[in-house]
C-alpha cells in the first residue's frame, strides 16, 4: 500500500524505525477505535443493568435485564415514534429521489430555453442555509395549517438541490450512446429514464438515498419547531421528551436510546460500502435539517 | 434528442420534468429566503397578523448591542477553534494511518464511521451519562489518575469542554472518510518516482502527499467551520432543552431558536439568521479565492 511497500525491498530485515512507526500507527488506531466505539458499548452494556442502577462502571455485574426494552417501549409512545420516524423518512427520501431523478434527466439529457440559467439558480441556493429559511417557513407553514400535520415535516424537504446537483454529474458521465441507440429503437425520453439510466446508476441513487434517510432520521430542530403534540414526534424528539421524564433512570435511558438508533446501524452495516463510496464522491452540504 | 436546438415544445417538455423540484424550490427555498431577508428588517411586526411596522435596521442595531448575542457569538467561535483543528488533526492522522494500514483496515473504517449514522440527540443523551458528576464514566478516569471529579455538566467552566468533546468525537468520522478518500485519489506513480529518486517515507509525505492533500484539508476545515457554527441539536439535548449553566453553552444557532421559538421575537431571530448566513458566504468566498489564487485542482468538491 503506497508508501511502505517498496518496489525496490530492502535487503535483510526491516529498519527499526519503520517497525517502530509501524506500532505507533497500530495503537493509535486501536485507541481511537476503542474511543468510538466505548459510548456504544457503554450503552448497550448500562441498558441491561438492573432499573435500580446507579453506580459507574466498576459495579460488578449482575445479570442480563433485557425486560429493560420492553419497559422502555411501553414507557412512551415508541412505537408511534417509530411509526412516524418511518413514515416521514421513506416519504422525504421518495419524494427527493423522484424530483431530483426527473429534474436531472432533463438538465442533462433535454435541450430547452434557460437551462444553464435555472440550473445555475438552483446550485446557488445550495450555500444558503436552512436555518435561515426557518422562520419564513414556519409561517408559511402555519398559513396552510400544516404545522403538526405530516405535510410539514415532509413536503418542504422534498426537493433537494444537492441530490439533484449529485445525479446531474452522474447522469452527464454517461454515455450519449445508450440514449442515441435506446431512441432509435422506439423508447420514450420517459422509458429510456426509468428503464434504463435509473437501473444503470442505481449505486450513486442508493448512496444519495441513503445520505437522505439517515439525516432525515436524525433530523432534529424542524421537526422540534413544527410539531407540538406526541402524536407526530419522531425518534429523536420522543427519546428527548422520555428522557426528560424520566430523569435518571439511566438503564431505562440507555434502553431507549439503543431502540432509536438501532435500525441505522443496522442499515449503515449492510450498505456500508455503497454508502462510505456515496460520502466520499458525493459532496456534503445540503441545507441541513 | 440530444444536439438538437431548443425549441418551445422541448422547453415546455423539461419543465414538466423538473416543475416538482422547481415549485417546491420556490416555495420553501427562494420564497423564504427572500422574506427572511425582508423581515431582519422589519419593526413592530406581527408575525401571525402578517402586519409590517417600518423598516429599519433595528434588529440589527440590537444584535450589536445585545449582551446574550455577544455571548453567543464568543461561545460559537471558542466552540469552533476547540472542535475544528483537533477534528481535523486527528483526522488526517487517523486517515494517513488508515491508508497504510494492511489489516483490519476495513473493521476500522466501519468502527471510525459509527458516531456519522447516530442521532446526534441519542449520543448526547449517552454522554450526558458519561459526564454526569457522580455517577459518570469520565469522572471514574479522572479519579484513576488522582484528579478531583469535574462536574462537566453544571460548572460553567467545563460546560462548552464537554459540548466541544461531544462534538469532535461525532465529527471524526465525517473527516476521516473526506480525506481518506482524496488521499486514495493520489496516483500512486508519483510515490513509484519519488521512491526510484530515494526518498524515504517523510520526504514521500511532505513532497508528495502534503502539497496534493492541502486544497481537500482547507476544503473539510472550511466545511467543519461552516457546520459547526450552526451546532444546536448537541447543545439542546446535552443540557436537556437549556444553553448550559450561566448560558455558558449557547451558541448562535441557540439564540436564533430562543428568539424564535421561546421569545417569540422573530424579526431579531431573523436578523441573527442573516448574520450567520453572511459568516457562511463568506468563509465559502474566502475559501474559493484563496484555492484559485494557488491554482489547485478542485475535483469536484466544494464547500456549502
Amino acid at each position: 500500500m503506497g508508501v511502505t511497500s517498496s518496489p525496490l525491498p530492502a535487503t535483510g530485515v526491516v529498519p527499526i524505525l519503520t517497525r517502530c512507526a509501524r506500532f505507533l500507527r497500530g495503537a493509535l488506531l486501536l485507541i481511537s477505535a476503542l474511543t468510538m466505539l466505548l459510548p456504544f458499548i457503554w450503552m448497550v452494556w448500562a441498558s441491561v443493568q438492573t432499573p435500580t442502577y446507579t453506580a459507574t462502571l466498576t459495579t460488578p455485574f449482575s445479570d442480563w435485564h433485557w425486560q429493560n426494552y420492553l419497559t422502555a417501549w411501553q414507557a412512551a409512545p415508541f412505537g408511534r415514534y417509530y411509526l412516524n420516524s418511518i413514515i416521514v423518512a421513506l416519504a422525504t427520501t421518495t419524494g427527493q429521489l423522484v424530483t431530483s431523478i426527473l429534474a436531472a434527466f432533463a438538465f442533462t439529457h433535454l435541450r430547452f430555453y434557460g437551462r444553464r440559467i435555472l440550473f445555475n439558480a438552483l446550485l446557488v441556493t445550495m450555500m444558503v442555509p436552512g436555518e435561515l429559511l426557518l422562520i419564513p417557513n414556519f409561517k408559511t407553514l402555519s398559513a396552510l395549517h400544516w404545522v403538526d400535520h405530516y405535510a410539514a415535516l415532509i413536503i418542504p424537504w422534498t426537493a433537494s438541490v444537492f441530490m439533484m446537483f449529485t445525479l446531474h454529474q452522474a447522469f452527464a458521465a454517461q454515455p450519449r450512446t445508450t440514449y442515441y441507440a435506446a431512441r432509435l429503437d422506439g423508447a420514450s425520453d420517459w422509458q429510456y429514464l426509468w428503464r434504463l439510466l435509473v437501473p444503470m446508476n442505481r449505486t450513486v441513487i442508493t448512496a444519495v438515498g441513503i445520505l437522505q434517510l439517515i439525516s432525515t432520521w436524525n433530523a432534529f430542530m424542524w421537526p422540534l419547531i413544527m410539531t407540538n403534540t406526541d402524536r407526530l414526534r419522531t425518534l429523536p424528539l420522543g427519546l428527548l421528551t422520555f428522557s426528560s421524564d424520566i430523569g435518571t433512570n439511566y438503564p431505562l435511558l440507555m434502553a431507549s436510546t439503543v431502540l432509536v438508533i438501532a435500525p441505522l446501524i443496522i442499515i449503515y452495516l449492510f450498505v456500508q460500502k455503497n454508502l462510505i463510496l456515496g460520502i466520499s464522491q458525493v459532496k456534503w452540504h445540503e441545507k441541513s435539517h | 434528442m440530444l444536439n438538437s436546438r431548443p425549441t418551445v415544445r422541448s422547453t415546455l417538455k423539461a419543465l414538466l420534468y423538473i416543475a416538482p423540484l422547481l415549485v417546491i424550490s420556490l416555495a420553501f427555498t427562494f420564497w423564504p429566503l427572500l422574506e427572511a431577508f425582508a423581515m431582519g428588517f422589519y419593526r413592530h411586526y406581527n408575525f401571525y397578523l402578517n402586519q409590517i411596522g417600518s423598516l429599519s435596521l433595528a434588529n440589527f442595531q440590537f444584535l450589536w448591542h445585545d449582551a446574550a448575542f455577544q455571548l453567543a457569538l464568543r461561545n460559537t467561535l471558542i466552540f469552533i477553534i476547540g472542535v475544528v483543528p483537533v477534528s481535523i488533526g486527528l483526522a488526517l492522522l487517523l486517515a494517513l494511518s488508515l491508508h497504510h494500514a494492511r489489516h483490519f483496515a476495513k473493521l476500522l473504517q466501519t468502527i471510525y464511521f459509527l458516531p456519522l449514522v447516530t442521532s446526534s440527540v441519542a449520543i448526547a443523551i449517552v454522554w450526558r451519562w458519561l459526564f454526569s458528576a457522580e455517577h459518570g464514566g469520565l469522572n471514574g478516569w479522572l479519579a484513576i489518575i488522582n484528579r478531583t471529579p469535574v462536574d462537566w455538566l453544571n460548572d460553567p467552566r467545563y460546560s462548552l469542554l464537554a459540548l466541544i468533546i461531544v462534538c469532535i468525537w461525532h465529527s471524526l468520522g465525517l473527516n476521516i472518510i473526506l480525506l481518506l478518500a482524496s488521499l486514495q485519489q493520489i496516483d500512486r506513480r508519483y510515490y513509484l518516482a519519488a521512491q526510484l529518486d530515494g526518498a524515504n517515507s517523510w520526504q514521500q509525505f511532505t513532497n508528495v502527499t502534503w502539497p496534493l492533500l492541502t486544497p481537500m484539508i482547507l476544503l473539510v476545515s472550511i466545511n467543519a467551520v461552516i457546520v459547526n457554527l450552526k451546532v444546536f441539536d448537541q447543545v439542546y439535548a446535552l443540557f436537556n432543552g437549556s444553553a448550559g449553566p450561566a448560558n455558558a453553552d449557547l451558541t448562535l444557532m441557540y439564540y436564533l431558536y430562543q428568539k424564535f421559538y421561546v421569545e417569540d421575537q422573530p424579526t431579531i431571530a431573523a436578523a441573527c439568521g442573516i448574520v450567520l448566513f453572511g459568516i457562511t458566504v463568506g468563509l465559502t468566498l474566502g475559501t474559493l479565492w484563496v484555492l484559485r489564487r494557488h491554482h489547485y485542482p478542485q475535483r469536484g468538491w466544494s464547500p456549502s
